[in-house]
């Protein structure tokens, strides 16, 4: 990146995938699926001690049309199953998936008749949060490990998705 | 003194009544299937019984049984304070007759019945799955059904029948839609009708802000207004009476913390405490009294988290900081006390986890005052706030008597005037030696069960300050072996203590042969543990009696003819948890 002080305007060059790039991974706007205790943990997370604004990730939307960031955050049983896959599906690219909690990530400690055993059985996962829930922290550390792999996307990655997204 | 419903019904009924027990207190009568809608329907209208509350409807599975099912019904008389229990055997595909006619949440409480175990209901208005979803096969909670096999569900329920969508002549606003899918009452002219269109099915929920996740309302509307609805749950349905049986009773301990996830701590005490009840178990007062100290605080965060969201769902998002905030303080003290914020397992049967850590007094007496200050910055904002009074005063009233009849407990219930407090009218953990007030709201209505909430968040601070002030010294586990761990040093030195450990952790507690009711004053309502136990290290069965169940059920009636926004107004004040009310 350069940066021209020395002009009237000032300007900065970078590549197009930066700039891009840059932008969305401060911006993201999560879909919260909370359906259980972890949703009360990203409430927590929302609040003033946790406090997401501060990775640009405070815009709650709850209707997936204008969200980029899926957080699961919950037990997703047989039940939601179908209702999961819809939203995911509604969502328009580029979009990421946080599965928060044991319960999205594999069941958790839910092993039985009523629970999908992990949310990756139907829909993709960037990035596990561990923790039954986890706490505010953990979450938000997943935000960051996420913002640094939307960064390190190729713009190749992008149109990817698009082209998938298209094909579906 | 409730040996009177006992006698009264014998004396009524005598050689009907097949069977009576009243193992650790708790009386049961078991009738003929066909004896029990005029058995129910006189314990209900005798003055001397008064059974007004249905607590719940249970269904046990005794595979080896020629009359394979136990169905039972849990009563509660509110005046005369006394309970019984009702049960019934049927064989398979025989049926017992609904009691859906005597109050309003049998219903539902049937539907459940039917739905895990295929025992059928004659004459019940609308006998489907409720917590399995339609696609399901097979009974969930029948001993013979393999806990793992998960069925995948590839389709969304459609709820109102396409009779129902159309327009608007057959539909008017001045009545109700009774149980059959008739119209009663004055008719009048619909919006849909004077507009020549048809009535807007609207689907809320699961995944909407104000459903927390996992309620669903398929609601039809003429203009804004609901002229019918109906709800669907189970989306969270985590089988907690299903691994309660694959489980020695001590490892259920952690699943009763994701029951009511808001207040995990309360969950903990109800469960121990019915166990304990069947163990016939004496605790320390030292234990006793930090328990109501937990509980109280786990109280205290279940109000400020309903009463935050509440307000957050009606555009009051200011209230949310104040009383998160005020609960992270109480997190801190939680998180230090048994290492999870959220999640606690702090109570073990026969005692606690550990002894409360140094320095918890001052942490607490410190979260207190915040949490005080909190809830008064927040009140200064809303108590007289005119858009709140607008949204929520006249808004979702149910009167004393219907709430009864639905089977509302907690503060739901006082808000509609019944001063009904398990705290006060059976005390346990010696919550007869503190001072506390039982507020009643007077209208029933989303305000007053703001303010019942909040009156109840000094109330539980005032009760853990008096705990704090007279906590007793003395162990925290009971002295009884055949429950507690040894102490560590026993267990590496010598066999006796090792081979206790093991069999304890190995085989479990063996709790006797028996069953009982174990139930307390949870956040939002009584929280009862039904447990049958075959004197295996595994219980037989647990159910749990939600709060918020028969107060979901009701939701619909509650909602019939007023607007979307009310709608939502009155979710938030019913303090709805999924976890609780699926299981």
């Amino acid at each position: 990146m350069g940066v021209s002080l020395d002009s009237p305007s000032n300007y900065i060059t970078t590549s197009l995938r930066h700039a891009i790039n840059w932008g969305r991974k401060y911006s993201l706007w999560p879909m919260p699926f909370g359906t259980a205790c972890c949703a009360i943990e990203f409430m927590g997370a929302v609040g003033a001690m946790s406090d997401i604004s501060r990775f640009g990730a405070e815009a709650v939307r709850f209707s997936p049309r204008q969200s980029d960031l899926l957080l699961v955050a919950g037990t997703i049983s047989y039940k939601q199953a179908p209702i999961l896959k819809l939203i995911y599906e509604q969502m328009v690219e580029p979009k990421w998936v946080i599965s928060m909690g044991v319960c999205a990530s594999s069941g958790g400690f839910y092993n039985n008749y009523g629970t999908l055993q992990g949310i990756d059985r139907i829909i993709p996962v960037d990035f596990y949060v561990a923790g039954c829930p986890p706490t505010p922290e953990n979450l938000l550390n997943a935000l960051v490990k996420l913002q640094q792999k939307v960064d390190e996307e190729g713009l190749e990655a992008v149109k990817e998705r698009h082209r998938v997204q298209k094909s579906a | 003194m409730s040996r009177r419903a006992l006698d009264r019904v014998q004396e009524r009924f005598g050689g009907q009544i097949l069977e009576t027990n009243d193992y650790l207190g708790d009386e049961s009568i078991t009738v003929a299937a066909g004896d029990l809608p005029q058995v129910l329907e006189f314990l209900r209208d005798d003055p001397q019984c008064d059974f007004k509350l249905l607590l719940d409807v249970v269904g046990v599975d005794y595979p080896d049984r020629p009359q394979r099912f136990d169905v039972v019904y849990n009563l509660r008389s509110l005046d005369q304070g006394q309970r019984i229990r009702v049960k019934t055997r049927v064989a398979e595909g025989e049926a017992v007759p609904t009691a859906s006619g005597l109050w309003h949440n049998a219903n539902w409480h049937e539907r459940e019945v039917y739905d895990l175990f295929g025992v059928e209901f004659s004459g019940h208005p609308d006998l489907r799955r409720i917590l399995c979803h339609h696609e399901f096969e097979g009974h969930a909670l029948r001993k013979d059904y393999p806990i793992e096999k998960g069925q995948m569900c590839y389709t969304v329920e459609k709820l109102l029948p396409e009779e129902a969508v159309l327009p608007g002549r057959e539909t008017r606003h001045e009545g109700h839609w009774n149980a059959e899918g008739g119209w009663e009452g004055a008719p009048g002219v619909a919006l849909a009708d004077e507009i020549h269109s048809d009535y807007l099915p609207v689907n809320i929920g699961p995944s909407h802000p104000a459903t927390h996740g996992a309620l669903r309302i398929e609601a039809l509307l003429d203009g804004e207004t609901i002229v019918r609805s109906e709800a669907e749950i189970g989306y969270l349905h985590r089988c907690f009476e299903k691994e309660a049986e694959d489980h020695t009773w001590h490892q259920i301990i952690p699943y009763t913390d994701r029951l009511n996830y808001v207040s995990a701590l309360t969950n903990n005490v109800g469960y121990v405490l019915a166990v304990e009840k069947m163990l016939q178990l004496e605790v320390p007062e030292r234990t006793r009294a930090i328990r109501v100290i937990v509980s109280e605080m786990g109280r205290i965060m279940d109000h400020l988290v309903c009463t935050g969201t509440n307000l957050v769902d009606i555009g009051a998002l200011t209230n949310y900081w104040y009383t998160w905030n005020a609960r992270e303080y109480l997190y801190d003290v939680v998180e230090r006390l048994c290492g999870e914020r959220l999640t606690t397992s702090y109570t073990r049967i026969g005692g606690l986890y550990r002894d409360l850590y140094e320095g918890f007094e001052d942490d607490l007496r410190g979260a207190l005052k915040k949490v005080e200050q909190g809830v008064q910055d927040m009140m200064a904002l809303v108590q007289r706030n005119r858009i709140l009074m607008d949204r929520t005063v006249g808004v979702g009233v149910i009167s004393a008597e219907e709430a009864v009849r639905w089977g509302y407990t907690g503060p739901c219930l006082r808000a509609s005037g019944v001063a009904y407090d398990v705290r006060k009218a059976m005390p346990y953990s010696g919550y007869e030696n503190y001072d506390f007030d039982i507020p009643v709201g007077e209208n029933g209505d989303a305000y007053d069960r703001i303010m019942v909430r909040i009156e109840e968040i000094y109330q539980s601070i005032s009760i853990i300050r008096q705990a704090l002030d007279t906590l007793p010294g003395g162990p925290v586990q009971a002295d009884d072996r055949r429950v507690v761990f040894p102490p560590k040093d026993e267990v590496y030195n010598s066999i006796e203590g090792m081979m206790n450990h093991f069999k304890l952790v190995f085989e479990g507690i063996r709790v006797p042969k028996g069953e009982g009711y174990g139930f307390i004053e949870a956040a939002n309502g009584e929280l009862g543990f039904y447990a049958v136990s075959d004197g295996s290290g595994r219980p037989y069965r647990v159910k749990v009696r939600p709060p918020c169940f028969p107060i979901f059920a009701s939701f619909t009636t509650l909602i019939q003819g007023s607007m979307v926004p009310d709608a939502i107004a009155i979710l938030g004040g019913l303090n709805i948890v999924a976890g609780e009310l699926d299981r």
